[in-house]
């Protein structure tokens, strides 16, 4: 065997104990992520400690005298009035107006929101006709249709119902027409070449595929239709959470008014809590990120 | 039509004759004709872009743009390089979708079963590995009963194991099945691998034909086919080293 180069002799130092590494190696070690968490806290309880750090705060400067009654009632003045409000029946009866008129308003908005989207989304005419209407109507700011509908409508429930209405429409409208538009071609082109028809391949792949971006617009027109009420019932409202806010206002009743924006924000807590209930049943076929 | 040479009408799984597809005016199948016999597996070769899976998709129904005559038979399924399975529908479900009236779950788990995968029926896609995802979709293509089983490319997104595992099962399936396969391919050797007929496609048309008769099961390299791949490279225009190189060069 000719070799051009002998190797070094390394016959003696393979054998020697010396390590390439003078001091070695830092070696780190891996634990399982059950053992790097010491403290286990359950998920609501962090949760939770946010808002209770900010009322303590809240009724510590009332009490200390550095937050005037007349600027922001105490925490506790506040669970007062609440419970009186409660109590004579003022509150219910103002919530399940209130409530009553978002429902119609996200009924009614939902329907022509999601049954637009539908027609622009799953045919080029249906697009051709009804898209570019939509996006016209979309920049106009749907607060200062709020004359025009009471000209129109008057001032009962129908002007605010209508106001609700065309916020969930707009907000439902753009998600689901880009959640039909968004869905993956080659799926749409598998189900096809599965033999299904044009309804079969609209039930089975296309709103399917439509199901995250609509429920994208639901946490967007709900949000929408908290604020629309809010607009409806300030203005010439003789009941809701709105009027109430509206005569308190008249007496300087702070802790009345944040009696009801307690209720707006409670009401937006549940509003969510449907929401992530139907995302859990409805999009559980996602392979998302979860957050670690 | 009484000029086919290939044998009796019946036992034809697709004719096509005089089939052209062009993309903006550019032909990428050009007069194209070809006959697949119904239980034949034939391998279709050819470089990216030579048209292989525009015919595949033309059989299948999915592009209609097209002139020429092409005949094919009413039952036939696709199985695609992804999976596409439906992410929002359980795996039997998948399984199920397009077949006409309302059949039960156990005809998706027999299917299921066939390839391997009866254990994971009421699983979603997302859960499944990318081996198990393919077989997924190739009960899906079975569960209809083809005549005619279009494969484009399914093995080319495995890993080189589960590729293994998962040619053998079609091999297994089509000899179970017996119906016509039509695998588009760019690997020589699996085509050589799996099928009775090996075809390859070059400018817009069939550019050479040739049986592949070395009796089942083949393994991949035996000397039966070194011959036949080396003629199907330089059809596909890779030229070979004359003698197979070896670490050590001859001495002269």
């Amino acid at each position: 065997m000719t070799v051009g180069h002998a190797p070094p002799d390394i016959s003696g130092k393979s054998l020697s104990l010396e390590p390439p590494h003078p001091h070695g190696l830092d070696l780190v070690a891996v634990l399982p992520s059950s053992r790097r968490r010491r403290l286990a806290v359950p998920r609501w309880l962090r949760r939770a400690v946010g808002p209770l750090l900010l009322l303590a705060a809240w009724q510590v400067s009332s009490a200390t005298g550095a937050l005037g009654p007349d600027v922001l009632a105490s925490p506790g003045t506040i669970a007062r009035a609440g419970r009186d409000l409660v109590a004579d029946g003022t509150l219910p009866s103002a919530m399940a107006v209130s409530l009553q008129r978002v429902v119609f308003g996200l009924l009614i908005g939902g329907v022509v929101g999601v049954g637009l989207a539908l027609v622009s989304g799953l045919s080029r005419l249906g697009e051709d006709l009804v898209d570019a209407t939509v996006q016209m109507l979309r920049t106009v700011p749907w607060v200062g249709l709020i004359p025009l509908f009471i000209i129109w409508l008057g001032i009962g429930e129908a002007p605010k119902v209508a106001l609700i209405a065309l916020g969930v429409a707009f907000h439902l409208y753009l998600n689901v027409y880009a959640g039909i538009r968004g869905v993956d071609e080659q799926l749409v082109e598998a189900g096809e070449s599965l033999g299904l028809g044009r309804w079969g391949l609209v039930r089975h792949v296309v709103l399917p595929g439509a199901l995250p971006g609509a429920m994208t617009g639901l946490r967007y027109s709900l949000a929408t239709a908290w604020l629309a009420l809010v607009f409806g019932e300030s203005i010439n409202a003789e009941d809701g959470i709105g009027f109430l806010m509206n005569q308190a206002r008249e007496f300087f009743r702070t802790d009345v008014i944040v009696v009801c924006l307690v209720v707006y924000a409670f009401l937006g807590l549940l509003a969510d809590a449907v929401v992530r209930t139907l995302e859990r049943l409805l999009l559980q076929w996602r392979p998302t990120f979860k957050g670690q | 039509m009484a000029t086919d040479l290939q044998g009796p009408v019946t036992t034809d799984a697709v004719r096509v004759r005089g089939l052209t597809r062009a993309f903006e005016g550019r032909p990428v199948i050009d007069g194209l004709d070809l006959t697949l016999r119904a239980g034949e597996f034939t391998a279709l070769l050819g470089h990216s872009g030579c048209g292989k899976s525009t015919l595949l998709r033309v059989l299948a129904g999915l592009d209609r743009d097209i002139e020429g005559t092409v005949l094919v038979p009413k039952r036939r399924a696709v199985a695609f390089q992804a999976p596409r399975l439906m992410p929002w529908k359980r795996v039997w479900r998948n399984v199920l979708l397009g077949l006409p009236g309302k059949p039960e779950r156990t005809v998706a788990e027999r299917a299921l079963e066939e390839v391997g995968l009866g254990h994971r029926s009421g699983a979603w896609p997302k859960t499944l590995s990318g081996g198990e995802a393919q077989r997924a979709s190739l009960a899906r293509a079975l569960v209809r009963e083809p005549d005619l089983l279009l494969l484009d490319e399914p093995f080319g997104a495995l890993d080189a194991l589960t590729r293994i595992k998962a040619q053998q099962l079609v091999a297994e399936l089509w000899q179970r099945r017996g119906c016509a396969v039509l695998l588009v391919t760019h690997d020589v050797d699996e085509a050589l691998l799996l099928a009775d007929r090996a075809l390859v496609m070059r400018d817009g048309v069939i550019a050479y034909d040739t049986p592949v008769t070395p009796a089942r099961p083949r393994t991949p390299g035996a000397p039966a086919l070194t011959e036949l791949r080396s003629r199907l490279l330089a059809e596909l225009g890779v030229e070979q080293p004359a003698v197979p190189s070896t670490s050590h060069p001859t001495a002269a």
